[in-house]
């Protein structure tokens, strides 16, 4: 992918919504969207004279929790500072962030291959969003400010520069994803905003340790755009270094239409943002009974669960994988496992099917089709019964009739009849068409109503045709 | 009220009359608000009429400086940018004045944005000193101070950063206090440096002050910062001042500049304390003179930031003209501040930063600190600190604006309980050259009881009350 004697060296800063109920610092509700525009205000988020911020615990947990998913040390005093700047989606002047004692720092993510150690992660406010009207930014009129999302917590979570490929950059993201699911921080759904990947990327010489220029890649919204950017901007600055020329430091967006990157911003002269401890808020001690505490709420992690399914159930590394892949298809497959099913056949149906069943259900279902009680179709349709009524599965394959037909004499006696009925294919079958058996199975479990256990119709067939 | 002899609405209409008679020449309103309080006023009618006032607080016209936010009143902190702006909340004291009863006359004008010490810097017109028209009232909150002294109000807010309710309490001749850092809630004051405002009264004693800031202190949900501490301001009130130590500070007794009058009147109103029964020991205030400094530099720098948000976009003034963005950031700013906003915003955005940082507001923070000790290490030894408020008395118009230093120099005695974040009152304490001075009591955090308690000693032993200047 990387032309030889070129090394990728890449570097993530990653912004996430956290699930909050309210704002970072006030209480307007702090899912904004669809929301008319500005609907979702108050005086504090609209940085009004006079008002004060005062902090989310909840988001505060959030991010202490996902500090002590990815390993990081916490420190026992942390502070708010004020990163000024003027924007217009920015209604104070200044953005609430921190600075030099963030929430978090020196942890570390375990991705596909690689591990990626984090440098930090901590919390600060989104900021509100500008409508341009017209059709292109610089041909707009006018600009609008909505401030619904203005005062969204938002966690910063900024990793080394350990990535080398779009794979892994990739793979760093999806695990961050995943992480973030699991510890309850954030829905972190890329196609919403709430999960905002800007790597910094840059390429070297192989063998080199001197970094090279870095641009920072934005826009990126979904994983896919996130490899393919990765991808092209490295393929860019390859191109441009084995030209002769230099990279320039700069942001640049992704655009999805045409596939490439392009220049936003020049990085060159760096924004002074001022920062220093924002007066208004108390610095916050994190004692060590909370963080105790915060611990204890920490569901079981994706890679150690990954390995105790594993080793607990026998599951192929493929499976483990899915089943983990997000915590609520683990937790119900571990149900379905209690309630007393296989794990293999519980694997299989929890991963193919995604059933909407109660995991008691399923497991009852995983034990109707083991005896040879019903058939795959039948399982399915009993399931959805179940979902949908609620009724126990033993009940419905009772009421419905569905009980599979294996017992050779009500069999034998349809397997007779359907022989009569279709001496064509019975004489194809005897000139050697073998496949003719096949139709022959077909209308067994025709003329049963679906019932027939279709090994069992086969074999009957076999014996009477004399093969 | 409670005898019915008067009724809120009566004592508000002598109020609006006195006011029409007087502020002509004062210049203490920026606007008045008789339509919502006269609706006030006859709630509160109603109230004593059935025998259920709310408390002492009920009925009483109150003004309000123009920092301090009222739901739907024009607010503008005396500033141009923000003409037009109707803030659709209460500050919290606002709104737990409103809960006591009181009736909000208007709001009080102040140097812009709360910085000066003259009311000059207001971006309308300057307030005049009742005592002496061609002098200054002090400020920022000199319209609050000039309105009390005036009998235009019986009781005023205002805030105090660096000597804002002290100094123009002395050199119109009335009570003012400004509380423990974290007293009161500041959600809802136009945040001139967050670290050092304080919201509190004036008034014409110190009882009513008391009342005041009983009424409006406290732990409030919304400021991150106010304290949960028990809130008694009265209990102690009467308790007298025997055995008590008043500890007096070289730094501020010899302050470069003080006049001699000003010396004179604290230096007897030290020895009426001392006739009480309090005993005078000296203290050291060692770092009294990088204090200011370290003032100079906190206060603007958290001043830069917290008037970013005036930049044309939601609310205020914004210049129509601008053809970009950074247009109406820069025309808007230029013509909405005054020149002293402009300095301080620009000296705030040079000491923060990169590069500087270290130098300044780092060193300054550590300043900070370094007062803060001194002040500790003081009340070691005694209760109270006494001083001058002001080392001068009022002086006249015009006669420190073109020299920025030597108007930064008013605030000396008084910055320190700011830095430190302590209670400080000022009271008057008699008169040099025919003008008001004031004495100013200082206390440790979360003791204004004390400061206090002090102040009323002094007022029932000096026999000075706090009077009407005469028109």
């Amino acid at each position: 992918m990387i032309s030889d004697g070129w090394e990728a060296v890449i570097g993530m800063e990653v912004h996430v919504q956290l699930s909050t109920r309210s704002k970072m610092f006030c209480s307007c509700a702090a899912d904004y969207l669809g929301a008319a525009p500005n609907s979702n205000v108050c005086p504090v988020c609209m940085g009004m004279p006079g008002v004060l911020p005062v902090a989310n615990r909840v988001a505060v947990e959030k991010v202490l929790k996902t500090a002590l998913a990815l390993n990081c040390s916490i420190p026992e005093k942390s502070k708010f500072d004020r990163k000024n700047y003027f924007y217009p989606d920015l209604p104070k002047g200044y953005q609430i962030s921190q600075y030099d004692l963030p929430l978090s720092r020196d942890g570390w993510l375990d991705t596909g291959g690689a591990r990626v150690r984090i440098t930090r992660a901590h919390l600060e406010e989104d900021t509100g969003s500008l409508k341009h009207a017209g059709d292109a930014l610089h041909t707009a009129q006018e600009s609008l400010v909505d401030l619904n999302r203005s005062g969204v917590p938002l966690m910063e979570i900024v990793s080394e520069p350990d990535i080398r490929s779009a794979e892994e950059a990739r793979d760093y993201a999806l695990a961050l994803r995943q992480l973030l699911r699991y510890v309850g921080a954030s829905e972190a759904d890329m196609e919403k905003g709430q999960l905002r990947v800007e790597p910094n990327i840059s390429v070297r010489r192989r063998g080199d340790d001197k970094l090279g220029v870095k641009t920072e890649l934005k826009n990126l919204n979904s994983f896919r755009a996130l490899y393919r950017g990765v991808e092209f901007e490295i393929r860019r600055q390859v191109e441009v270094l084995s030209g002769g020329g230099e990279v320039a430091q700069e942001t640049r967006g992704w655009s999805e239409p045409e596939q490439r990157t392009f220049s936003q911003r020049s990085k060159e002269y760096a924004q002074d943002y001022r920062y220093f401890p924002e007066p208004d808020l108390p610095p916050i001690i994190i004692d060590p009974g909370w963080l105790d505490g915060l611990r204890d709420e920490l569901p079981e992690l994706p890679g150690p669960r990954r390995l105790r399914l594993l080793r607990e159930h026998g599951l192929s590394e493929q499976d483990a994988r899915e089943l983990t892949a997000e915590k609520a298809t683990a937790d119900y497959f571990e149900a379905v496992v209690a309630a007393g099913a296989e794990a293999k056949p519980a694997a299989n149906w929890v991963i193919q099917e995604a059933p909407a069943a109660r995991p008691e259900h399923l497991a009852a279902v995983i034990r109707l089709v083991a005896a040879g009680s019903i058939n795959r179709d039948q399982a399915r349709e009993v399931l959805g019964a179940a979902a949908s009524t609620g009724a126990d599965p033993d009940q419905i394959v009772r009421d419905r009739g569905l009980a599979q037909i294996s017992d050779e004499a009500e069999l034998g006696a349809i397997v007779d009849r359907v022989l009569l009925e279709n001496p064509g294919a019975v004489a194809d079958y005897r000139a050697g068409k073998q496949q003719a058996i096949q139709a022959l199975v077909g209308k067994v479990i025709g003329a049963s109503q679906r019932r027939a256990n279709a090994q069992v119709a086969r074999r009957l067939l076999e014996e009477r045709l004399g093969t | 009220m409670r005898r019915r002899e008067t009724t809120p609405s009566e004592l508000l209409e002598r109020q609006l009359h006195d006011i029409e008679a007087r502020d002509e020449q004062v210049g203490a309103f920026l606007r008045l608000t008789p339509k919502p309080a006269r609706v006030q006023a006859a709630e509160a009618d109603a109230r004593y009429a059935r025998g259920e006032p709310l408390g002492p607080l009920d009925g009483i016209p109150l003004a309000v400086k123009d920092v301090l936010c009222v739901d739907g009143v024009e607010t503008t902190a005396g500033s141009k940018i923000l003409a037009g702006f109707h803030p659709p909340y209460d500050a919290t004291a606002i709104a737990r004045l409103r809960a006591a009863g009181s009736v909000f006359v208007g709001m009080t004008n102040c140097d812009e944005f709360a910085m000066g010490s003259s009311t000059e810097n207001s971006g309308y017109f300057p307030t005049r000193n009742p005592w002496g028209l061609d002098r200054v009232p002090g400020g920022s909150s000199g319209g609050s101070a000039a309105a009390v002294a005036a009998g235009m109000a019986v009781l005023a807010l205002g805030t105090d950063t660096g000597g804002s309710i002290r100094q123009p309490a002395a050199l119109c001749g009335v009570v003012g206090m400004k509380p423990t850092y974290g007293r009161v809630s500041r959600y809802g004051l136009i945040a001139f440096a967050s670290s050092l405002d304080q919201i509190g009264p004036f008034t014409r004693s110190v009882t009513d002050a008391a009342q005041v800031l009983q009424a409006i202190s406290g732990r409030d949900p919304r400021d991150a910062t106010s304290g949960d501490r028990p809130v008694d301001m009265l209990s102690q009130l009467e308790a007298g001042v025997e055995g008590l130590r008043v500890g007096v500070a070289r730094e501020y007794t010899e302050v470069e500049g003080i006049e001699a009058g000003v010396r004179a009147r604290v230096d007897e109103a030290l020895l009426k304390l001392e006739s009480a029964g309090a005993e005078l020991v000296p203290v050291r205030l060692p770092h009294t003179d990088y204090g200011l400094a370290a003032y100079y530099i906190v206060a603007p720098a958290e001043a830069s930031s917290n008037l970013a948000r005036f930049d044309g976009i939601k609310y205020g003034a914004s210049d129509p003209t601008a053809g970009t963005l950074l247009e109406t950031y820069l025309r808007t700013r230029r013509h909405g501040f005054g020149p002293e906003v402009r300095r301080r915003i620009m000296l705030g955005t040079y000491a923060l930063s990169s590069g500087y940082y270290d130098a300044y507001y780092l060193k300054a923070q550590k300043v900070r600190t370094l007062v803060a000790r001194d002040f500790a290490e003081a009340f070691k030894d005694c209760d109270v600190i006494v001083s001058a408020t002001s080392p001068t008395v009022a002086f006249e118009i015009g006669a420190k604006t073109s020299d920025p230093l030597a108007m930064y120099l008013c605030d000396v005695l008084t910055l320190g309980g700011n830095l430190a974040g302590l209670p400080g009152i000022s009271l008057p304490c008699g008169e040099a050259e025919g003008l008001p001075v004031g004495l100013q009591v200082l206390a440790p955090q979360w003791r204004e009881d004390v400061a206090l308690r002090v102040a009323r000693a002094y007022e029932v032993a000096g026999g000075i009350m706090s009077r009407v200047a005469p028109s």
